[in-house]
């Protein structure tokens, strides 16, 4: 067998709770217990999270720069899904 | 073949402050360049990890022993962070580290000199890590994101190596005249080498100008070595160490010391290879690896086993 460096996982921390768990960075692991472990070893030193979730790399899709056009720029024709889109008169409240 | 076009929006992006994410297109040389220093950097820290370890045993009480062991667990991490990065860029982590075991890359000169008393810990953690975070802290503001990013991460973990490395220094320098003895010494032989290990002076580092443009190098190695010497001077006046630089002398006019000559044939040697410990490094670095290659297959193995028994319960 040829050697290897273990598979990748993408891990990401919840630094406190209540809080959208983070892209911390990644270990090299032969499961998702290994690479729990590890990610606690490298990334959770010095009290950096209370929450860990670690994905294999290659179950990640990501959008791509060239897309970046076509995926993002539409958002900008539509400023009436924006709140300041509106005019409310003067006076009006709690809206 | 890269167009003029291409080029000309990748460095308005680097102008701009924009980081180039992994995807981003990006020139071959920019890439190439990376990938050997980011690689170079790697190497550093996990071989880094070797002078060190040979104290982990003999480190003279419990306190010591814990900060010693933390430290180069932390180093063994800023070595994965680099690896990951570099990875980022296309090339696998085996091809990275045959790359370091066949001599083909480089890891930093400064790992080449032998630690020979207590004392050379508390010296690598003051002057070692001291100058490789002045390095750092310039290149946490690089244009590419990935290795920025590591460096942001890393220079928050090295200032605790930095400080526990002078309060060994300061203990030794306060204690008897043998213990200060020890120190003085530690620091004659690490003071060079560190000096040294921010690179060629300007005028012998070639193709600076389209690093710096590219923002792959934010600032010369002078400019990082005078940053240095200026604060790190007074460090060891403090704790009562003689900087072992008879030329040393402040110029009250620009605010910085003036050193003497560096011994660059020195560096140059050490960098081929001929430094007093490059084989033993590079050895024990390739016998870890062997080493360690049964628990990568057992893992793998254990791992396949476990996967099994689930699928059949």
């Amino acid at each position: 067998m040829a050697d290897t460096q273990l598979p990748v996982w993408e891990v990401f921390i919840q630094a406190n709770p209540g809080i959208a768990h983070k892209h911390a960075g990644n270990v090299h692991a032969a499961d998702a217990e290994m690479a729990l472990q590890n990610a606690r070893d490298v990334y959770s030193r010095r009290s950096e999270g209370m929450n860990i979730w670690v994905v294999p790399a290659n179950a990640i899709t990501a959008s791509s720069p060239e897309d970046q056009g076509a995926f993002f720029e539409p958002s900008n024709d539509k400023p009436y899904r924006h709140p300041t889109f509106y005019k409310i008169p003067e006076g009006v409240k709690y809206l | 073949m890269e167009d003029a076009k291409q080029i000309e929006a990748f460095e308005a992006k680097i102008v701009s402050g924009v980081k180039i994410e992994p995807k981003d297109w990006m020139p071959e040389a920019y890439r190439k360049q990376l990938i050997r220093m980011m690689s170079q950097h790697a190497h550093s820290e996990i071989v880094g990890m070797l002078p060190e370890g040979n104290w982990i045993t003999r480190a003279p009480n419990l306190r010591r022993k814990a900060i010693l062991l933390a430290k180069v667990q932390d180093e063994a991490g800023h070595g994965l962070y680099l690896y990951s990065a570099t990875e980022t860029l296309g090339i696998d982590r085996t091809e990275l580290l045959e790359q370091l075991h066949s001599g083909k890359a480089k890891y930093s000169s400064i790992f080449n000199y032998p630690t020979l008393t207590w004392a050379d810990i508390g010296a690598i953690g003051w002057l070692v890590d001291g100058a490789a975070i002045m390095n750092q802290t310039a290149l946490a503001r690089g244009s590419y994101g990935p290795y920025s990013r590591a460096m942001v991460r890393i220079c928050k973990e090295e200032s605790f190596h930095n400080r526990q490395g002078y309060e060994i220094m300061m203990h030794l320098a306060q204690g008897t005249a043998e213990q200060k003895a020890m120190a003085q010494d530690a620091f004659n032989r690490w003071w060079w080498p560190s000096i040294m290990m921010l690179g060629p002076s300007d005028d012998k580092s070639p193709n600076s100008d389209q690093l710096m443009r590219w923002k792959v190098k934010m600032e010369s190695n002078d400019a990082i070595r005078q940053r240095f010497i200026d604060r790190t001077v007074p460090q060891a006046d403090f704790i009562g160490l003689t900087v072992p630089d008879k030329d040393l002398k402040f110029n009250e006019e620009t605010g910085h010391y003036e050193h003497g000559p560096i011994n660059w044939d020195e560096f140059f040697e050490v960098i081929k290879g001929n430094g007093p410990c490059n084989a033993k490094r590079l050895k024990d670095r390739k016998d870890a690896d062997i080493k360690g290659r049964w628990v990568r297959e057992a893992a793998l193995a254990y791992a396949k086993k476990r996967a099994k028994e689930k699928e059949v319960a």
